[in-house]
Formats: structure tokens, sequence, C-alpha cells
């Protein structure tokens, strides 16, 4: 008997998924080694990027009926987009995933415990940058929403007891507002702040203008700019992210801006997408001057100031790529030179550094169970360098490098900071 | 079902899957337009399980279809007769390197590439080496008789597999070879199992024979303005008595679809390439090398270049790896054969495959390992436009009758799996088939290792092509 939702879900891949992404794949299997979810589950296919794709065509096709195996097969998908470097064939996984969560949103409601979490990140939070500014830390957020009742109703904080209290512990304090940057020379970037950058991780965003400027960008920071709309679009809320993307490009619409900046590798990732995603010129024009802070410092030649500073390496860095700024934009060379030559330190590369750290943005709280294994996996990986410092391109991988030193009982001896906080203090503490 | 509960109770109800995610993602391999729903899949942990779960379905007469990761290329271990998709995911340990037999013994699950990796740390050597290496297994690759780009020097698997155990279908557990140089003691079962595609049993442990790694190692490449030139370099590489490690080639649509995928920096304008390696003792490998670069310029090549570093030559030969798949980005459904040439046919077969796709009005592609005469024509194609597949059918009827024109094969690695089984008989005559047939049937006489694999239902008649 086939029921009302996998009829409806049926329709929803038929208007929501591509045929034609989908007929890209040839499963030719390139992708399962680069996949975290398949290699993690022991190589369940299922996991895997060519099995997530296998489904969405099945589904469409009519070949299987929508159920809770594959709704799982979907969910545990951590949109790091690991197999799309890994695919000859140049499959746009990220996209038909996104169209996928799509369809799956546009047929069924929300379970309970997703809904809340839903609600708050995403009309909430990330919708609106004012309320975003207003909140502090992330556990109030809960709180302030009134949705830790939905959340304890549901069984959330049953849930999640372990994942809230550990992000609790390793929030940062809040700073304050960042200043307005000082005109200098050469190309104008504009400045991308981001919410969760921009709010949580004030300080960091003062001292990327500060960085920016030390390099001999001129840095604006345009008004009225709102959430990239990643965490939307990721999770199939499309229309959300689209309105989110229309913002900002309005903000941003300035002819005279060379470049546009940012610090987060997630938000930098969908920023150059928003040609994809909207599909007009003006869209396509945003996208091709997203760049990230790292690229840009080093087209200054930022490394050759870090080398001018000489002192002794005393201690062991490493770097875990942001799985979009490497996967989607191609970036890993650059924080790793930049890194490279701060003095002070000696860089050592963690095994599997490009593999995803398991926070893939609310991953870590909708599938906990995942996200702790991928992190216990990777935190294996840092023990065997050693480093006293671990830097990261972007503020949930960095959260998450947090709450797995806090795990491993490791907090006195690794800090992880962004790459812009520790650029800076190279910097400074000359 | 009562037979998924007695295989349940062997291996634990966690290592059988039949939901509906799993039976979709276990209904396909690598190869386009064949796939079908198994029953259940199980993940045996040993020989024993698997000697269980192979009772199971002999009493039931379930189908049993062993898979390693999936990557095959002629529908072998597509489970179109449904029943049990066997996995060795938790089989995937190497179990003993013998440094002073120099072999390795292993279970079916280990990927080829960690296998490469683990011996070459230790200054051994495994060259089989397929496209798929990545992620393909062992079990596969010796079920399969996997080939690669070093074939043409090292051989493919069968070359190096010393010994096996094997489930037969009678529920008994084979051991055959073993850690001799020479074993002349009896048919030689282990051939017959290497390349039987899991039709006669299922492989369970493998040992494999290692040679020391090559000390030196050197890629170069050659581009050229015409597919004959260089087939021409090939052939008088051969003729010159020198035996590269790898001699792959591509053609124009081919590297126009790698490039697009690595930015390797390919010439746009060259008709084809030549990927050339050598590795050895460093002067022989230096003189071959430069030998091979002047046979490539006096045949014509427009364009040669050593690689310098290492990182180079890697990426060069991951270009090639990644051919086929990349090619799928040209159109919806790619297609690919393995025809197979004496080398000194390849120039020939080549101008043949042409022919064939103008004539067709088709989109085929070619790449291969030239120095083995082993080809991979590619058609690009879309398996929903009906009229367009029956032109691709009849191009590929095409290839395979030019290929055994010329004394040759209709595959040379991929196997014959279901996809190549109504051409078998074009290649190995009604007394090869009736031969393959009485092995088949004395060792599954119930027909539920793999079915609907090597033996179609009905041969397909033989094309006849006006040749000219």
């Amino acid at each position: 008997m086939v029921s009302a939702l996998q009829e409806k879900m049926k329709e929803s891949f038929v208007e929501h998924v591509s045929e034609e992404l989908l007929t890209d794949c040839m499963r030719c299997g390139f992708c399962l080694p680069a996949c975290p979810t398949y290699l993690m589950t022991g190589q369940d296919e299922a996991h895997s990027p060519r099995g997530r794709i296998s489904l969405m065509k099945a589904l469409r096709d009519g070949q299987v009926l929508w159920d809770g195996s594959i709704e799982d097969s979907l969910d545990v998908c951590l949109g790091c987009r690991a197999c799309e470097p890994a695919c000859p064939a140049g499959v746009q996984y990220g996209t038909l995933l996104e169209e996928a969560r799509h369809a799956v949103l546009d047929a069924k409601q929300p379970g309970l415990k997703e809904k809340a979490v839903r609600k708050i990140v995403f009309d909430g939070l990330f919708a609106d940058q004012k309320k975003m500014k207003r909140t502090v830390g992330l556990i109030r957020i809960y709180q302030a929403t009134g949705i830790q009742k939905v959340a304890r109703a549901s069984g959330m904080m049953r849930l999640l007891p372990k994942q809230m209290s550990e992000m609790e512990r390793v929030l940062p304090q809040i700073r304050r507002k960042v200043r307005p940057a000082k005109p200098t020379q050469t190309y104008k970037v504009a400045f991308f702040t981001g919410c969760l950058m921009d709010t949580m991780f004030q300080e960091t965003n003062s001292r990327t203008i500060e960085l920016l400027e030390m390099a001999g960008y001129e840095v604006d920071i345009p008004a009225n700019q709102q959430c990239c709309g990643a965490l939307h679009g990721h999770s199939g809320e499309v229309p959300k992210a689209k309105k989110n993307a229309e913002k900002n490009i309005l903000a941003f619409n300035h002819q005279d801006y060379d470049f546009i900046v940012q610090n987060a590798g997630g938000c930098g990732a969908f920023l150059s997408e928003y040609g994809k995603l909207l599909d007009t010129d003006e869209a396509r024009t945003f996208s091709g001057k997203i760049v990230d802070i790292s690229t840009l410092l080093m087209k200054a030649g930022f490394d050759r100031q870090l080398q001018a500073i000489s002192k002794e390496a005393q201690s062991v860095v490493t770097y875990q790529d942001s799985c979009h700024l490497r996967n989607v934009n191609g970036v890993w060379e650059a924080p790793r030179t930049l890194i490279g030559s701060a003095s002070g330190f000696t860089y050592i590369e963690m095994p599997n550094a490009a593999g995803c750290c398991g926070s893939a943005g609310i991953y870590n709280l909708l599938q906990p169970e995942m996200s702790a294994k991928i992190l216990a996996e990777k935190m294996k990986g840092v023990k065997q360098v050693g480093p006293s410092v671990i830097v990261t391109s972007n503020p949930g991988c960095l959260l998450q490098m947090k709450v797995g030193i806090e795990r491993e009982g490791l907090s006195g001896q690794i800090e992880a900071v962004h790459i812009v906080d520790f650029l800076y203090e190279s910097m400074k503490n000359n | 079902m009562e037979w998924i509960e007695s295989i349940k109770k062997v291996v634990g109800s966690e290592h059988v899957r039949t939901s509906s995610a799993h039976l979709l993602t276990y209904s396909y391999d690598a190869t386009a337009g064949f796939q079908a729903m198994p029953d259940a899949v199980v993940s045996p942990g040993s020989t024993e399980d698997i000697r269980q779960i192979m009772e199971i379905c002999r009493d039931h007469q379930v189908p049993l279809v062993p898979r390693g990761s999936g990557t095959n290329l002629a529908a072998g271990t597509a489970p179109t007769s449904g029943g049990v998709v066997l996995l060795f995911n938790r089989m995937n340990q190497i179990l003993e390197l013998d440094e002073d037999n120099l072999c390795i013994r292993v279970q079916p699950g280990v990927l080829t590439l960690d296998l490469c990796n683990f011996v070459e740390e230790r200054g051994l050597f495994y060259p089989p080496d397929p496209s798929s290496m990545k992620i393909s297994t062992i079990g596969g690759n010796v079920s399969e008789n996997s080939g690669g780009l070093r074939g043409l020097k090292y051989g493919v698997t069968k070359d190096y597999v010393l010994g096996l155990t094997a489930v037969l279908p009678n529920g008994q557990v084979i051991k055959t070879g073993g850690k001799l140089a020479k074993d002349v003691a009896g048919y030689d079962l282990k051939a017959l199992l290497v390349g039987a595609e899991g039709t006669l049993g299922v492989v369970t442990e493998i040992l494999l024979k290692l040679i020391p790694k090559p000390e030196h190692q050197r890629t170069g490449i050659a581009y050229f303005q015409s597919l004959e030139e260089s087939a021409a370099t090939v052939s008088e590489i051969i003729s010159e008595r020198i035996i590269p490690a790898t001699l792959e080639f591509m053609d124009r649509g081919t590297m126009d679809a790698v490039e697009r995928f690595m930015n390797l920096g390919l010439p746009k304008d060259a008709e084809a390439m030549l990927l050339i390696e050598q590795d050895g003792e460093a002067g022989q490998v230096e003189r071959d090398l430069a030998a091979m670069i002047d046979i490539s310029v006096r045949n014509g090549a427009v364009i040669t270049a050593v690689a310098e570093t290492e990182e180079e030559a890697g990426q060069l030969k991951a270009g090639r790896r990644a051919a086929l798949s990349a090619l799928a980005r040209k159109r919806p459904t790619t297609i690919l054969e393995d025809a197979t040439v004496p080398r000194s046919e390849i120039a020939n077969m080549v101008r043949k495959i042409r022919e064939i796709a103008e004539r067709n009005q088709v989109e085929i592609h070619t790449f291969g390992h030239a120095g083995d005469g082993n080809l991979h024509p590619t058609c690009l194609t879309d398996i929903r436009n009906g009229e367009e597949m029956v032109r691709v059918e009849r191009a590929f009827a095409e290839i395979f009758e030019a290929a055994i024109d010329l004394g040759g094969t209709i595959t040379g690695e991929h196997g014959v799996g279901e996809m190549k089984s109504p051409y078998l008989q074009w290649k190995i005559g009604d007394e090869g088939i009736d031969l393959m047939k009485t092995i088949k049937q004395a060792i599954d006489p119930l027909n539920i290792c793999n079915p609907g694999k090597m033996f179609a239902k009905a041969n397909k008649p033989r094309v006849v092509v006006a040749h000219g």
C-alpha cells in the first residue's frame, strides 16, 4: 500500500530534484573513499554519496517508496561535499542534497525535535541579524526563545544534554561591536561579517579587519547584510535561503568592491554559490567577488609579513580544513601557507585534516551520535600530531574542535583558534 | 522469509540488512542499465559464516552474489536475480605478511590501494592496479581477474594469486595453492576460481605474491596530432624490445573530459596522448624513457615531456584513472567496453572503432592500456533514448566483431558479467560455452552462485558488417 505521504514524496522529488543532475552520476564509486559517513559506518553504501544519489533517483522514478531508512540515509549526510572534488564526472552533490532536503521538507512535516531546532535556528536566529545580536550564547538562545519547553517536551534535552553542556562550556565571551574600518589603499573589499562570527566571535571579526588593513586593503562593512542562508539551504529551506541571498546581493551592490571577503568557510561556500542558487547576473557577479580571508591575505603577500618576524619554533600547530572552504571553494593551500609562515610554531599536518570534523552546521545537534563518532576519530589524528594549537577557518569547526579538546580532557594542553586570531596573535606578539 | 531468519542466526541480525534504503543501494554496480533489488544484504565475519550462509542459500535455492565495493563494469555484481548480496566489509584484514616467502595473506575486503601502500611502505610491490584501486577490493580483483595500468610489464591479478580459500556451492571449503613457486598437484583450481566472477563459489581468503619494489620510476607524456601516430608509436616501442611499466592512451575527447576534472594543463589541440612510465634500475629507466620519447618524436609527437616530480607523475596517472568517470560528465549515460586486441593491431583497432562510431552516429571516445592492446571505447549516450540505444548496441556489437576479427577478445579485464554474456560465444565458440557450462553445472548444479552472469539465456547472433 502506498501511503499519502509516500505519494506526496515522490511528487515532491519529481518537482524539486533535477533529473539532469541525477543522471550525471554514473555510479563509478570514486566518491566512496572520500565520504566520512561511508567510512564511519563500515562502508555502508546507504550512507554514501553514490547510495544517496541512487536513492534520490529511485524515489523520483518510483522505484522505492519513502520510508524511515531512506530518511535516515539523507539525514546522516554531513553535507561536507568531500565527494565533489573526488568525482571525475563533476556531479553537483551539494545541489542535489539541497534539492532533496527541500523535497522532503515540502512533502513532510518535520518531527518535533527537528522542528524545535529548525524554528530557533532558521526562523529565529539566522533569519534576522538583529535578533541574533541580541542573543548571547547558544544555550541562552534556546532559553530565550522559549524553545527549552518545546525541547523538553520533545525529549530533545534528553537526547542532547551532553552536546549542549559541552557547547556552553566552549562558547566564547562576547565582545564589543566591530569598529568601523579605516580606509587605506589599493583593493577595496567589502567584509561579510557572518551572523555567527558577528555575534559569538566579534573579536575575530575586528581582527579580520585589522589584518586586512595590515595587508593593505581598504575595508568596508556594508549595512543591512544578512545571514548567508547556508544553514537554511543545507536543510531544505530553499525559499528562505533565497530570500537571504537577495537581501545580501542588495546590501553588497556596489561596483567599487573588488572583493567580498568572509572568514567563515561555510558562509563563503554558500555565498559563492548564490549565482547557482538564484541564476541571475547580479547573483553571479556577487558570487564572483567572494573570497576567503586566507586567499586575500596571500594575494597581498601577507605570508612574507609573517615570515619577517623571527622567533624560534616552540610548539606545534596544525590545521583542520573547513569542508566547504576546501571542497567547494578549493582553498587549502592558502591557510596552510599562512600558518606555516607564522613564527614560533612548527606546522605539522594532522592525518585526514581534510576530513569533516562532524560539526556540519547543525548536524552535531541533529545527529549527535554520528557527529561524536567522527569527532572521536578526528581527535585520534590530533593526538598523533600533538599540537598546542589547532587552527580552523569556520566557526562551526572551531566550536567542534573545542568540544573535541574538552571531551578528550586536553583543555590546558591544546587550544582551538580561528585562523584570523592565530595570525593576529602572531603579528601582535612581534 | 525463513531463510533470512536462518542467516540472521549465523551472522547476527545487525549484519543482515533488509531496509528499502539498503536493498536499493545494493541493487546496482557501476554498469549502466542493470539494476535489481536483492532480498537481503549480508555482512559475514568469517569463512565459516559464509559456509553456513552458502548452505542456507543452497537449501532454499537463494542466489548469492558476492560484492566488494560495487565498481564492476559488466554488471557482475548487480543482483539481477535477487537473493543475497554478500559483503566483505567485516572481512577486511591483512592477515599475514611473509617477508621470507615474499607473499601476503589477506581477507577479500581489503582495499587494493591499502594493500599496495602497506607493502610499498615495506619495500615490496603488488603491481595490479585497476583504475578503481582507491576503492576496489582485493576480493573483487581476484574474482574479476582485474588488470590495470601496469599490466603490460607486470601482468594481471591472476599472476599474483598464490593461493585461495573458497566456499563451494556444496558447502565445502577448499584451500588451493600455497606459498609455493611451483605446484602442479592436480588441476589448477586456483586458476579456475580467479576470474570466475563468483559463479563457482565465494573466495574467502587470498594469498598474494609480492615482488621487490622497483628502485626508480619515471613518467613521460607525448601528444600527437593523430590517433594513428600514437598507435604507431606504441607498436614501435614494443618492437624496439622496450617493455614499459605503463603505456596508456587517451584520445582527444577523453583528454578534454579529464582536463575539465583535473586541470592538468593538457593541450586542447592534440588528438591523442600517450602516458609512458618505466620503472626499475635508475640507469635503465632513464635510457628507456629517453628512447621512448625519441620514438614518439620520430612518429610525429608534437609535444613531449617528462614529469619532474613524483607528484606530477601521480597527477598524470590519476587523470588517466579518472578517464571513464570524467567522460560521464558529457552525457547522461556512459557505457564502456574493453575490447582487447594483440598489441600489434592497436592502430587498426583504434581506426575501426572510429569508423564504427561514425557509421552508427554515436559518440565514442577511446582510452586504454595501449601497451597491452586493451582499449576502452566508451560510448556517451542517453539510456532514455531508445532509438539511440539501438545504435549504441549495434556499434558495440560491431566493435566486438572487429576485435575478434583482429584476433582479440570481447573483454580484456572487466569480465563478462551479465552485460557481455550474450557475446561470450563469439569469442569462445559453442565448444567453449559447452565446456564452461559443464564446469559450472558440476560445481554449482543448483545455479545459486551469482546466477545470470557469464552465460546468457541466448547468444547474440553475430552481426555481419560490411568491412571496407
